[in-house]
């Protein structure tokens, strides 16, 4: 392995590391803009010049192998000038719109002005004008003249999704980044492209003009979109709700692991979202339309428990609970007997994986609930409903009137239940038939773990505040189980992750620490790595067809 | 007069042909390389000191020597028939009327270098010398010259001055946008298709089959001493007979414009661009450089091309530095960031200046963006375009103070 010493301080990194990621592990962070370590190298921008004893002029890092021996400078005189002239030119065509512009506040134009540039400007001179507010697909819109041409996009569409829409045309300072003819940036990852767009050319149709980043909070979160579980931020506008119309969440970010997802979310993921801050939320407690304080709810769901013989309930579990909320649901079935507890409702439409990280399971934690052991048979608790066996069915997030079962006979069963709880984020069709409705948190309100389809147990964490009387499920759980004597783990989600670790062996050994921001397998689960971008697929196969043939 | 070695053929009937061409001794180079080992080519070649006569003058024997022994994959060899450079069109000439002789060095070289695939990426604008060239290749096939373990395809480029930069010409070969590439890795490491390629320029290639049928000593004694034979020099702009003129390489300029007939329109030289647009100029007193690749560059301009400007005294220096601004600015790939702006830039004070709007301190401006952005970029397009940029204003500088405002 080289070892390379820059600006006198030595390192040790893996063959093949270049300069920057050498630089970063040892703090210093090298700028610039092309690079990108999920994509190849581009070269382009120039921004990254450093240094290198023997060297005759300054030499662009991101192409530079980490080499035994090397002894690397990134902050001569002669790098800062020629930085501050980089940075010139990528500002001379640049509109300066910062006012108007949403990537202000978190824009690398702007950073890098303040730490390498602060020149005076010298252009006086009619910049180039190009497209502006070009929607480039559902999710995407374009400034052209933003744009400091880094192609990072255009090889994210060519090397990551091999979708290849976008490219650069024209020459010279006249280039802009566009659509191929009949092409529409609307494949299921387009929103990375403004991830990793450095500056305010590619912005998020949906965040646009929403509200300001500097009011934006950060929380390590966990995408509930489906079973894969990738790595996100949810960033929140507490500062400003005024901004967005009351809209808390503003926008979810992907967050690298390179176990899960590594610097990447699909679109169904990151728009996901709406339901937090929609009209829909349920926000208090109600009995047959009318509210309810959150006690009265629970003393009737503590009575209806209490009251019916444990084979007249059936519980309809979620695979969007949290294992900490699965469990405090196992520990109330078990402590009332009730066996008649499941979780996989089928959807109306099925979904299928794509070819990247979307699972067809929508769900974030249908391996915990089934770990948790609560993979009973729903289709067999809705034929003991329409038989008139259940008098209490309690219905967690579904909606079973919109659900993959004939609507006859959900309807049916609907009409031989005694009373339906329903306890969910959002009101649907079976809210408004149930005789109880409570209200739970949405994911990003509480804490919690998720296990996804390979075993991989990750927390989320609260980023905003419950709305009204919303309860997370353990809380809501644990409860109704104190109420009715049962064994409560605690009042946090952590007490009760404990509690699962100790009594569910697949979850032995694990603890929110061990968990870290990283995740961890659970017990006899191999470790994982993030699944081939389709594009490298494609191409290792061809190549693989190269060689064979 | 030196020994004419490239344009031997020229004055021949017919001399495009197989016919003619062989009529005249061609091939016989072939036949000799095809019992010599292709290591003995190379050090052949090697010994001859030829220089590449594209650009860059670098030494097409070292450049050959850098494939990869232990590579066991194909080798490409291209040949870069984009000319370009502003001022130059020998290689024109050559495929118009000695298309054979590029042939016959490319299959040399090809054994040189253990290729059995060439590519001929000739600039879009060259009709003729496609036409020319293609027949070659054809007669060449049906005589069985080509197609017994050597094969040449011949591709049109579509008019970007880029892509006669050897990787934006490689990019452009492989179906993609002509952007030159990222170095490392070099063409001869990983060129055309990810394979180990040589880019030679046409008259480069046209200099091997004489160097192997008279030997190296002779070639290296036309010349000087670190560049060896006689190349063509393309001289335009005021002079009373332009054209192509070959000639040792260690002749001098003011003996090529003397060659050219002299000095036309008012016959006062005021300026001459030596290798193409991207050579830095030379004032009327300089003009005793020795015209080869380490002359040149001595004299703090650069060969290049061989594309001679002669410019008078009635030439505006400020107006022939927009013509090119504007060409370097219309030209820029676009993928460096300093390329790309500074380009642009300078073409508007440049324009702004000629138009009677500029400002002294645009001088300076242009003087330091030009140095600012200089060898920071992927390819040798913006090192070029200094050259005019910085050498123009430097020793003209008060024909531009004249049209500025104080």
């Amino acid at each position: 392995m080289p070892k390379v010493t820059i600006d006198g301080k030595e390192i040790e990194v893996e063959a093949g590391a270049n300069l920057i990621e050498a630089a970063r592990r040892l703090g210093i962070e090298i700028p610039h803009y092309c690079y990108h370590p999920g994509l190849s190298i581009a070269g382009q921008c120039r921004l990254c010049m450093v240094d290198i004893d023997k060297a005759p002029r300054p030499t662009i890092a991101c192409n530079t192998l980490a080499a035994d021996g090397m002894v690397v400078h990134t902050e001569t005189d002669r790098v800062k000038e020629t930085r501050r002239s980089i940075m010139e030119f990528h500002l001379i065509n640049h509109p300066l719109d910062c006012p108007v512009c949403d990537q202000a506040g978190e824009c690398w134009l702007q950073i890098y002005y303040m730490k390498h540039g602060l020149y005076d400007p010298r252009m006086t001179d009619e910049k180039v004008h190009k497209p502006k507010a070009v929607p480039l697909g559902p999710h995407v819109m374009l400034d052209a003249e933003r744009c400091i041409l880094c192609s990072r996009c255009v090889r994210f569409c060519d090397e990551i999704t091999g979708t290849g829409e976008l490219g650069i045309f024209s020459r010279g300072d006249r280039s802009e980044i566009g659509l191929f003819p009949g092409q529409d940036l609307e494949n299921n990852y387009s929103g990375n492209v403004v991830d990793i767009c450095p500056v305010g050319a590619l912005t998020d149709r949906d965040f646009r003009f929403q509200v300001r980043v500097w009011y934006l909070d950060t929380t390590k979160s966990i995408c509930p979109g489906c079973a894969r579980g990738c790595n996100i931020d949810v960033h929140v506008n507490r500062k400003r709700p005024h901004h967005a119309g009351g809209r808390r969440v503003a926008r979810l970010k992907p967050r690298f692991n390179d176990a899960v997802n590594a610097w990447w979310i699909c679109d169904v993921g990151r728009y996901g979202f709406g339901s937090v801050d929609d009209e829909s939320r349920i926000r208090f407690a109600r009995q047959r339309g009318q509210d309810l304080t959150r006690d009265d709810a629970l003393g009737l769901v503590i009575a209806a428990l209490r009251d019916h013989a444990p084979d007249e309930i059936a519980i309809l579990a979620s695979a969007d609970l949290a294992n900490e909320d699965l469990f405090a649901l196992r520990r109330l079935a078990e402590h009332r007997g009730i066996r008649q507890v499941a979780f996989r409702v089928p959807p109306a439409t099925p979904a299928a994986d794509d070819d990247f990280l979307l699972r067809a399971d929508r769900h974030p934690n249908s391996r915990g609930a089934e770990i948790i052991g609560l993979d009973g048979d729903a289709a067999a608790i809705l034929a003991r409903c329409r038989a008139g066996s259940i008098k209490v069915l309690w219905v967690i997030g579904h909606d079973i009137t919109a659900a993959g079962w004939p609507a006859r006979d959900v309807a049916d069963a609907l009409e031989h239940v005694g009373s339906i709880i329903y306890t969910g984020t959002n009101d649907n069709g079976t809210s408004a038939l149930a005789t109880l409705v409570l209200p739970l948190a949405a994911w990003v309100e509480r804490d919690g773990t998720f296990t996804n389809f390979l075993g991989r147990v990750q927390r989320f964490r609260a980023a905003v505040e419950p709305l009204g009387d919303a309860l997370a499920g353990w809380d809501l759980f644990g409860r109704v189980l104190g109420a009715l004597g049962g064994p409560v783990a605690g009042g946090r989600a952590e007490l009760w992750f404990r509690e699962l670790a100790r009594t569910v062996p697949a979850f032995d050994g694990l603890s929110y620490q061990s968990i870290g921001d990283g995740g961890a397998m659970l017990a006899g689960a191999a470790p994982t790595t993030a699944p081939e971008p389709p594009a490298r697929r494609a191409n290792a196969a061809a190549s693989v067809a190269e060689v064979s043939r | 007069m030196a020994e004419t070695v490239l344009m031997r053929n020229f004055g021949r009937a017919d001399s495009h042909t197989l016919a003619s061409y062989r009529g005249a001794g061609g091939y016989a180079a072939w036949d000799k390389a095809q019992t010599t080992e292709p290591a003995a080519l190379v050090d052949e070649v090697k010994k001859s000191n030829l220089r590449g006569l594209g650009g860059a003058g670098f030494p097409t024997g070292m450049k050959w020597s850098f494939i990869p022994k232990s590579h066991t994959g194909p080798v490409y060899l291209v040949v870069n028939a984009d000319e370009g450079e502003p001022g130059t069109f020998k290689d024109r000439y050559l495929l118009e009327r000695d298309p054979h002789a590029l042939v016959e060095g490319m299959l040399i070289t090809a054994r040189a270098i253990r290729s059995a695939l060439g590519f001929v990426y000739i600039r879009g604008e060259y009709v003729q010398p496609w036409r020319r060239f293609s027949a070659a290749v054809k007669e060449a096939y049906d005589a069985g010259l080509l197609g017994r373990g050597f094969d040449i395809v011949v591709h049109r480029g579509a008019g970007a001055y880029i892509c006669g930069e050897e990787t934006g010409l490689l990019s452009s070969l492989e179906g993609k946008k002509g952007w030159p590439k990222i170095k490392p890795p070099f063409p001869a490491i990983k060129g055309a298709f990810g394979q180990p390629t040589i880019v030679n320029n046409v008259e480069t290639l046209c200099c091997v089959p004489p160097i192997i049928e008279r030997g190296a000593a002779w070639f290296a004694g036309l010349g000087t001493k670190t560049q060896g034979g006689t190349r063509m020099y393309s001289v335009s702009g005021r002079v009373k007979q332009p054209g192509v003129y070959e000639a040792s390489v260690s002749i001098t300029l003011r003996q090529l414009i003397e060659r050219a007939g002299g000095v036309s329109g008012t016959g006062r030289l005021k300026a001459v661009v030596p290798g193409g647009g991207s050579a830095a100029i030379l004032t009327a007193d300089e003009i005793d450089v020795v015209m080869d690749v380490d002359g040149c560059r001595g004299a703090g301009t650069m060969i290049g091309s061989a594309g001679v400007i002669v410019m008078d005294e009635s030439v505006s220096i400020p107006e022939a530095l927009l013509v090119l601004a504007r060409f370097y600015a219309h030209e820029s790939c676009g993928q460096c960031t300093p390329c790309r702006e500074s380009t642009g830039w300078i073409e508007k004070m440049v324009h702004r200046i000629v138009e009677g709007h500029g400002r002294k301190d645009d001088l300076d401006t242009i003087l330091d963006v030009a140095k600012r952005g200089g060898g920071t970029t992927i390819c040798a397009f913006y090192d070029g375009a200094i050259g005019p940029y910085i050498s123009y204003v430097e020793k003209f500088r008060g024909e531009f103070e004249a049209l500025c405002r104080s």
